[in-house]
């Protein structure tokens, strides 16, 4: 059945191996010429880095809640997004409250954990809520049905929340504690970097601890497998659904305070930005794997960070911020030309599809 | 179990939002009326003669004393018959309708303080006028344009078919008005915009220029000019770089800015732009920190400005580089979302003072519970009490009681008002559609402090 190579690689074949050695050209060329120009200091790339790493932390915890989901129900959960937001929407009145009593200053761990369990608290909600209400009448529906369900629930969500908050923009108070920072090689590293850093990793181990290790675990695994034969084993998959929607939701929550940490401001429409990002990276990862959500996250994090910079410069494109979006994105296009089901996926077998 | 689980979570969701919906910080209508009494405000103290004028800001703010030298309105005589001859129409009014003035402002989302507050300086002019002009009740509604051009299209399409409205007070950011003047200017509106700013829209020349469109707001030739004045010879700094948001504003405003700072010797290090909607500005403020600049100029909107003043006191390079904005961060909500980091920040805006303005600010906390959330509520009572001289002015009643409105005719009585005595100073407006005397002003903010200080120029500090 060996086949010669001629009648194996079709002209499309050559087509998308040309642009992606062009990009690859590109992308190679332009950063030997930024680094050729000096103009970053040394500095300026480990800050970026930095930033670029905890920015891919968030963008992880929320791919956990569309890749979680997905493994399980086959569905993309585009009401993930106002998940996102309406945790650290809440919590924004827990912690102007504290900051005006002044607990927030002198006990700034307690301080975090109750904004932390109050958003967490609120996005586990919304997710359990929207899955009840929304998904749970549709669950043998036509797939499209939820999909467009989803993207309905998700106007209904930001728009409530417009209606009960208003449509300005809130600030974080800021923790003093946070704003500490040590120098290392001449760069400040900050400690809300290394909370948001470190706070990502601890609740992707727990994550990823919950799905491997625990009996529910072991069931999700068992649902997102085979949904009948779960069941015929005596699973109980609304149970198994409930629960991953509830932790998908817990981990948005989670996101949202470590993004705010980074970006204090919240508003009505904050969650769409970061959960399309999010999104992009559990399908760079290989949509359905934890791992792979994480490992896509942080690639698209340091993408989005340092790649303007040390891609662009060079080439002497104006303003090349403005073209991180592109740069995410067109990796993306790479990846899935070369590995359709992301970087870790698993195969997608005629029932995934 | 599971499901008991859920219901508990559920139920504690709901709670946490209804509490929250429920705590006191949700409103900003807090402060009541009686706190800021009209007499804490103490009359200017700048009397006109007693200053020299600077390079850029000539003309002066108004003061009482400056003699009122308006051109005094002529109503028509009423006719027993009239049949319109105008060019663009006429709007014909029975003996019960009312004049319907629309407004297209931003009045909701991130710059929703701009446009509301322009709406408020509205809402107080007409309670001036006693809500009727020549004896035809006021009927004044609006559409919300969002601060972009897509919003103001959307606007300026359900304005546009609505063939009662004789003027627009609108809109309330440039980008706006490129999308929706198009539209307004063939439906033979008069639109008179509170806080447009950008150079083009009165630039008889640009294609962005429609007929029929005047402003009470300054033009950013003059913004652009004395933001430049103030950094170079007030700070006495000679490296700034500039950042725009890609909206017809800030690019306009920013390459003012940096013409000018090059005209009186300044470098600029960079000039980029960054996406309005990113959070994330870590990678622009990198290659702005290349160029060391003393000053980073950004004349944009938020959230993304409240965004850059969080992230350049983090970049390297960038902790002690002072931070300047505009007029469209001149809002409460700069202060609320960027917190202990706004401290320093400055913005320019036009200065209004004097007492027919304390008497205003005074009439706008009585009405609204809370002192003017941005400066373009004068603005806008200027530019609805030129629209009502001129159409004083044209409007042909007729002895059964209806009033017809010449739409050219209307226009052509805007753009000759000649020295009307506004909130703002004395103005005149031009063919172009420029009917600002704009007195360019520095403010910086302060932490939990609103509204931000004035700092330039000296002679004007009270």
């Amino acid at each position: 059945m060996l086949r010669t190579w001629r009648q194996r690689i079709t002209l499309t074949d050559i087509f998308i191996w040309v642009i992606g050695l062009v990009i690859a050209g590109a992308v190679i060329w332009g950063t030997i010429s930024t680094l050729r120009l000096h103009l970053y200091t040394p500095s300026i790339w480990l800050d970026l880095t930095i930033k670029g790493l905890a920015l891919g932390g968030v963008y992880a915890l929320i791919a956990m809640g569309y890749t979680m989901v997905y493994g399980i129900l086959k569905m993309i959960n585009f009401a993930h997004s106002e998940v996102f937001m309406s945790g650290p929407f809440t919590a924004v009145y827990v912690a102007m409250g504290l900051a005006k009593s002044g607990m927030l200053n002198k006990q700034p761990i307690i301080s975090m954990a109750i904004i932390a369990v109050v958003s967490m608290g609120v996005s586990a909600g919304v997710a359990l809520l929207l899955e009840r209400i929304c998904y749970r009448p549709l669950r043998n529906a036509p797939r499209l049905v939820p999909l467009i369900t989803a993207i309905g629930a998700s106007f209904f969500l930001q728009y409530t929340f417009r209606g009960l908050f208003g449509s300005g923009s809130f600030g974080y108070p800021a923790i003093k504690a946070l704003q500490q920072y040590w120098t290392v090689a001449g760069t400040h590293i900050y400690k809300t970097q290394v909370v948001v850093i470190a706070g990502a990793v601890m609740m992707m181990l727990v994550l990823f601890g919950i799905v491997q290790w625990t009996k529910i675990g072991k069931a999700m695994r068992a649902v997102s497998e085979d949904k009948e034969a779960a069941e015929l084993m005596g699973i109980n998959v609304d149970r198994i659904i409930v629960f991953t929607f509830g932790l998908g939701g817990a981990s948005a929550g989670a996101a949202g305070v470590l993004y705010t940490f980074l970006f204090p401001v919240v508003n009505f429409y904050m969650g769409f930005i970061p959960s399309i990002k999010a999104f992009t990276a559990a399908v760079l990862g290989g949509i359905g794997n934890v791992p792979g959500a994480f490992l896509g996250a942080i690639i698209l994090g340091l993408l989005e960070s340092v790649g303007p910079n040390l891609f662009l410069t060079g080439l002497g494109i104006p303003s090349p911020s403005q073209l991180k979006d592109a740069i995410a994105f067109i990796v993306l296009v790479l990846i899935l030309i070369f590995r359709p089901t992301g970087i870790l996926g698993e195969r997608i077998s005629k029932d995934k599809a | 179990m599971y499901k008991r689980l859920s219901l508990v979570i559920s139920a504690l969701a709901i709670l946490g939002m209804v509490l929250a919906a429920c705590a006191p910080a949700a409103t900003a209508t807090v402060a009541p009326p009686t706190q800021v009494p009209a007499t804490a405000v103490p009359p200017t103290a700048v009397p006109p003669t007693a200053v020299a004028a600077t390079a850029v800001a000539a003309p002066e703010v108004p003061t009482a004393t400056v003699p009122p030298t308006m051109v005094p309105i002529v109503p028509q005589a009423a006719v027993a018959s009239y049949t319109c001859s105008d060019p663009i129409g006429c709007v014909k009014l029975g003996p019960t309708d009312p004049i319907h003035i629309a407004y297209l402002l931003a009045i909701s989302g991130a710059n929703a303080a701009l446009g509301t507050d322009s709406r408020n300086g509205v809402e107080i002019a007409i309670d001036d006028a006693g809500g009727q002009i020549l004896g035809h009740t006021i009927k004044f509604d609006g559409q919300d344009g969002l601060c972009s051009a897509d919003g103001g299209q959307a606007a300026g399409t359900k304005l546009a078919s609505d063939p009662t409205i004789v003027a627009v007070i609108g809109t309330s950011c440039s980008s706006e008005a490129r999308a929706a003047e198009p539209l307004l200017s063939k439906a033979g509106f008069v639109t008179i915009s509170s806080s447009n700013t950008a150079p083009d829209l009165t630039n008889l020349t640009s294609s962005n220029h429609y007929s029929g469109y005047f402003r009470t707001a300054h033009n950013d030739i003059y913004q652009g000019a004395a933001a430049a004045d103030f950094v170079y010879n007030f700070l006495g700094l000679k490296k700034a770089a500039t950042i725009h948001d890609g909206s017809l504003y800030a690019s306009s405003l920013v390459k003012v800015f940096g013409d000018d700072f090059i005209k009186l010797g300044g470098t600029i290090t960079t000039a980029t732009s960054v996406d309005p909607n990113s959070t994330d500005m870590s990678s622009v403020l990198a290659s702005v920190a290349t160029g060391t600049p003393d000053l980073i100029y950004f004349p944009i909107f938020l959230p993304a400005g409240a965004f850059i003043i969080h992230q350049a006191k983090t970049t390297p390079g960038l902790e002690n580089t002072k931070l300047m904005g505009a007029d469209g961060l001149y809002s409460p909500d700069v202060m609320n979302t960027a917190g202990a980091d706004v401290e320093g920040f400055m913005v320019s805006s036009p200065i209004v003072q004097g007492p027919a303005y304390d008497a205003f600010v005074a009439k706008y906390v009585a009405k609204f519970g809370e002192q003017p959330i941005n400066i373009f509520h004068a603005h806008a009572y200027d530019a609805f009490n030129i629209v009502m001289d001129a159409i004083e002015t044209v409007a042909v009643p007729t002895t059964d009681g209806s009033l017809y409105i010449p739409r050219q005719a209307l226009r052509d009585a805007v753009a000759a008002t000649k020295n009307f005595v506004g909130l703002t100073g004395i103005l005149t407006c031009n063919v172009d559609g420029d009917c600002a005397n704009p007195v360019i002003g520095v403010y910086e903010y302060h932490a939990g402090v609103y509204p931000p200080t004035l700092i330039w120029p000296t002679k004007y500090i009270k």
